[in-house]
């Protein structure tokens, strides 16, 4: 398996190519309609495309759906990801590092920040709830969370974040219009580094179903954690970056 | 529609004893202060209008300048009026410009001046209620002329483009479709503004600012949509967040039909002080009965952040309390849109059956209701297909537990804000149930003793057993505790509580004399 590096999409048989698309487009159905639809997909690689169903919707809108083959081929090998670059760790294995390497409690402080009100995010990340029957961070002993809730602004949190002595501070966006998340995101990250030395500010991590794991860099955060994330994986994260491999550097100054 | 759970008659009336003994301490609360946002209220009903070049309204502009004088605790409308006839002028908007601009001082008068301010602030007030009164017999002249939607539930219809202009025509395009009830949902943000932006707005996040123009116009369109469809297709906004009072008046003045009107949503969810919400909410809750205006109240929040089996009491508690707030505020029966949501996790065995269980104990306590069912959103996964289905399932129980208002899942809830496919595709799985399965609520009778049965009881049994509690600690400790939906909410923190204060001995506030004179 490991050489078969270019693969296509699966229907039925290896190799057909098939996929499946839905779409809108602003006109009345009719025949031309559908003939435009078509179009679309042929010039989206599908080929030969099937016009499955097409149904009008209002005055000057139809619906369809397309089956077809497409064209393209998928090179695995040139694909990005962020895989997971830490071991996952369940909650007592979290708390013994904690309580073994760091000595006290390891402090979290989350927020919705902006205008967003929709705590839905970090709340199952944070809440005991937690969320898909996995408890959230105020579940495991070791850590001291502070949730601040929705519409935080970012002085707040950067005051919040040096009151609680913050180790890591989690933001959750969900609200996306007009790029909303990544504005505040950059707003936030700039107003830590202006807030704190390199070494005294804490680890900052952004989440929301909308954000693009490999933007982190450019976002000025640490860490960027997508749609499913559970609150254990943050949790593994929190240890394996301020814990399992930074013990020996900068963090250590903080304590001190 | 009742006894298809055999509930105990005396546990039903212990639990509304109960909730009537937690609510008393706050309707006592909210009797005795008063809001910035209250004062306001009463001040748009006695004729100020308009905004300064920022964008700050008169009314708020007016009401501040009186605090800084005076302060809140006597009420504004003695001292306004006051102002107004010692400065010779008949405009409240005009005394407001100059109230601004620091050429006005307000005082308390006494004697003959103090009597004579309130009787003139008594009729301007009467004559902004007088509109209300007027709307509402438009209203039902219209439902009398279009009629009511052919089935029960209604189906309401969500449309959010940041843009009154484009809102306008997905709106009456939904209308077509078979949307009963439109709401415009608020710009993000909105509830924590402390005071009503103005005129007709183009800019919003994730929602469309709640502004009197913004009302008028999208009910004007509705009406002509009403004509067209040969139905009365009603609207629906939000009285909710730090200016719900004022929120409520220019409901009531432009004639909007619904408005969501939660007793502790802007507590537990927008972390606005109790005491604050609990006063607003007994002034719009006034004002929304003398409107005519059917409230959506909020229990589905509660199940997007705690667990829907664990939790399900607190949504009977909830609805209890919110029932328990609305009579006494005036507010019949069939304007109560209790709420409840489809929430349990589909991956739970039996989920179905819990959830019919659920639905029918709310419908069985409030038989005159309407109830405003809500779908699925928590476990709504970006899997659109399975989306499809668990909204199908919604729309199921809906029908098979004669729900009021039915607002439509969408299948890309949580994907995106819904597309124009989105909407016609979850509007055909309404139809398509209802049409399957519209009457199944007729045949559809729980066996005795029988799962569902015992699952009602046991969830109205746990809700008694936590108002108990929650009236033994009184209900704001109850808050503070994170009782509900976990967030803890203490009396003496959250935003919004600089504008409260409590009364004065000559506090007098118009409107809410004449709203109790009626009620």
């Amino acid at each position: 398996m490991s050489e078969n590096r270019v693969v296509r999409p699966y229907g039925d048989t290896t190799g057909d190519g098939m996929v499946q698309m839905s779409f809108t487009l602003p006109v009345p159905h009719d025949k031309r309609a559908e003939g435009a639809a078509l179009q679309l997909a042929a010039k989206m690689g599908m080929d030969p495309a099937m016009l499955v169903h097409a149904t009008q919707m209002g005055d000057g809108f139809t619906f369809f759906v397309v089956y077809g083959r497409v064209n393209h081929l998928v090179d695995l090998s040139a694909v990005q990801v962020v895989e997971r670059d830490f071991p996952l760790l369940s909650a007592k294995e979290v708390n013994a590092l904690v309580k073994a390497r760091l000595r006290r409690k390891l402090s979290v402080v989350g927020a919705c920040i902006g205008t967003d009100a929709h705590t839905v995010g970090i709340d199952a990340i944070l809440n005991v709830k937690g969320i898909a029957g996995e408890k959230g961070l105020e579940y495991y002993r070791e850590l001291k969370v502070t949730n601040l809730g929705a519409q935080v602004s970012v002085p707040e949190l950067v005051e919040a974040a040096r009151a609680e002595k913050a180790d890591a501070v989690l933001v959750s966006q969900v609200v996306t219009q007009r790029d909303a998340h990544l504005h505040n995101t950059r707003e936030m990250a700039a107003a830590f580094r202006e807030a704190m030395p390199a070494g005294m500010r804490p680890l900052l991590i952004v989440g929301g179903p909308r954000f693009d794991e490999l933007m982190a860099g450019e976002l000025g955060v640490d860490r960027i954690f997508g749609r499913g994330t559970t609150p254990r994986e943050v949790a593994s994260y929190l240890v394996h970056a301020l814990i399992t491999t930074k013990m020996t550097t900068n963090r250590k100054v903080k304590a001190a | 529609m009742t006894g298809k759970l055999d509930l105990d008659p005396a546990l039903v009336r212990r639990a509304r004893e109960l909730a009537r003994r937690a609510g008393q301490p706050v309707v006592e609360l909210a009797r005795s202060h008063t809001t910035v946002s209250v004062e306001r209220a009463a001040l748009r009903l006695a004729g100020v209008t308009g905004a300064d070049p920022e964008g700050i309204p008169w009314v708020n502009r007016l009401v501040d300048a009186v605090v800084a004088d005076v302060g809140l605790g006597h009420g504004v409308a003695v001292p306004v009026f006051d102002a107004l006839a010692r400065e010779q002028i008949t405009d409240v908007t005009l005394l407001a410009q100059k109230a601004a601009a620091g050429s006005v001082r307000f005082t308390v008068p006494s004697g003959r001046a103090a009597s004579s301010a309130r009787r003139a602030a008594r009729r301007a007030t009467a004559a902004g209620i007088k509109v209300i009164d007027r709307r509402r017999a438009e209203r039902d002249r219209m439902i009398k002329r279009y009629g009511d939607p052919a089935q029960r539930p209604w189906i309401y219809l969500i449309v959010a483009t940041g843009d009154i202009y484009e809102d306008i025509p997905q709106a009456q395009a939904a209308a077509r479709a078979g949307a009963d009830v439109i709401a415009v949902i608020r710009s993000t943000g909105q509830s924590l503004l402390d005071y009503v932006p103005e005129g007709p707005t183009r800019e919003g996040f994730a929602g469309t600012y709640a502004t009197q123009e913004n009302f008028r116009l999208m009910r004007a369109a509705l009406d002509s949509s009403s004509k067209e469809l040969g139905r009365y297709v009603r609207l629906t906004n939000y009285a909710s967040g730090l200016c719900m009072p004022e929120m409520a008046t220019l409901a009531g003045l432009e004639r909007l039909d619904m408005m969501l009107n939660d007793s502790m949503y802007g507590i537990l969810f927008r972390d606005i002080n109790p005491i604050r919400t609990f006063v607003d909410q007994r002034f719009s809750r006034q004002v929304h009965a003398r409107a005519g205006i059917i409230i959506n109240t909020g229990e589905d929040n509660y199940l997007t952040t705690a667990d829907a089996v664990d939790e399900a009491h607190t949504v009977t508690v909830s609805q209890l309390l919110n029932e328990y707030f609305a009579h006494e505020a005036g507010l019949a029966d069939r304007q109560l849109g209790l709420g409840h949501a489809f929430e349990i996790n589909p991956d739970l065995p039996e989920s179905f059956r819990l959830e019919l269980a659920h639905a029918l104990l709310a419908r069985e306590l409030f038989p005159d209701a309407p109830l405003k069912w809500m779908p699925p959103t928590k476990h709504m996964t970006g899997d659109v297909f399975r989306g499809n289905l668990l909204d199908g399932f919604f729309n199921l129980v809906g029908a098979m537990t004669g729900q009021g208002i039915l607002l439509v899942g969408m299948m890309t809830e949580a994907v995106v804000t819904p597309w124009l496919s989105d909407r016609d595709i979850a509007l055909q799985n309404v139809r398509y149930v209802l049409n399957a399965a519209g009457n199944l609520h007729e045949d559809f009778v729980p066996a005795p003793g029988g799962f569902i049965q015992q699952r009602a009881h046991r969830v109205l049994g746990e809700a008694v057993e936590l108002l108990e509690r929650i009236v033994d600690d009184t209900l704001l400790n109850a808050i503070a505790d994170g009782t509900f939906g976990i967030m803890k909410r203490p009396a003496d923190r959250g935003k919004g509580l600089d504008g409260v204060a409590r009364h004065c001995d000559d506090y007098y506030n118009p409107a809410t004399e004449i709203l109790e004179g009626q009620a």
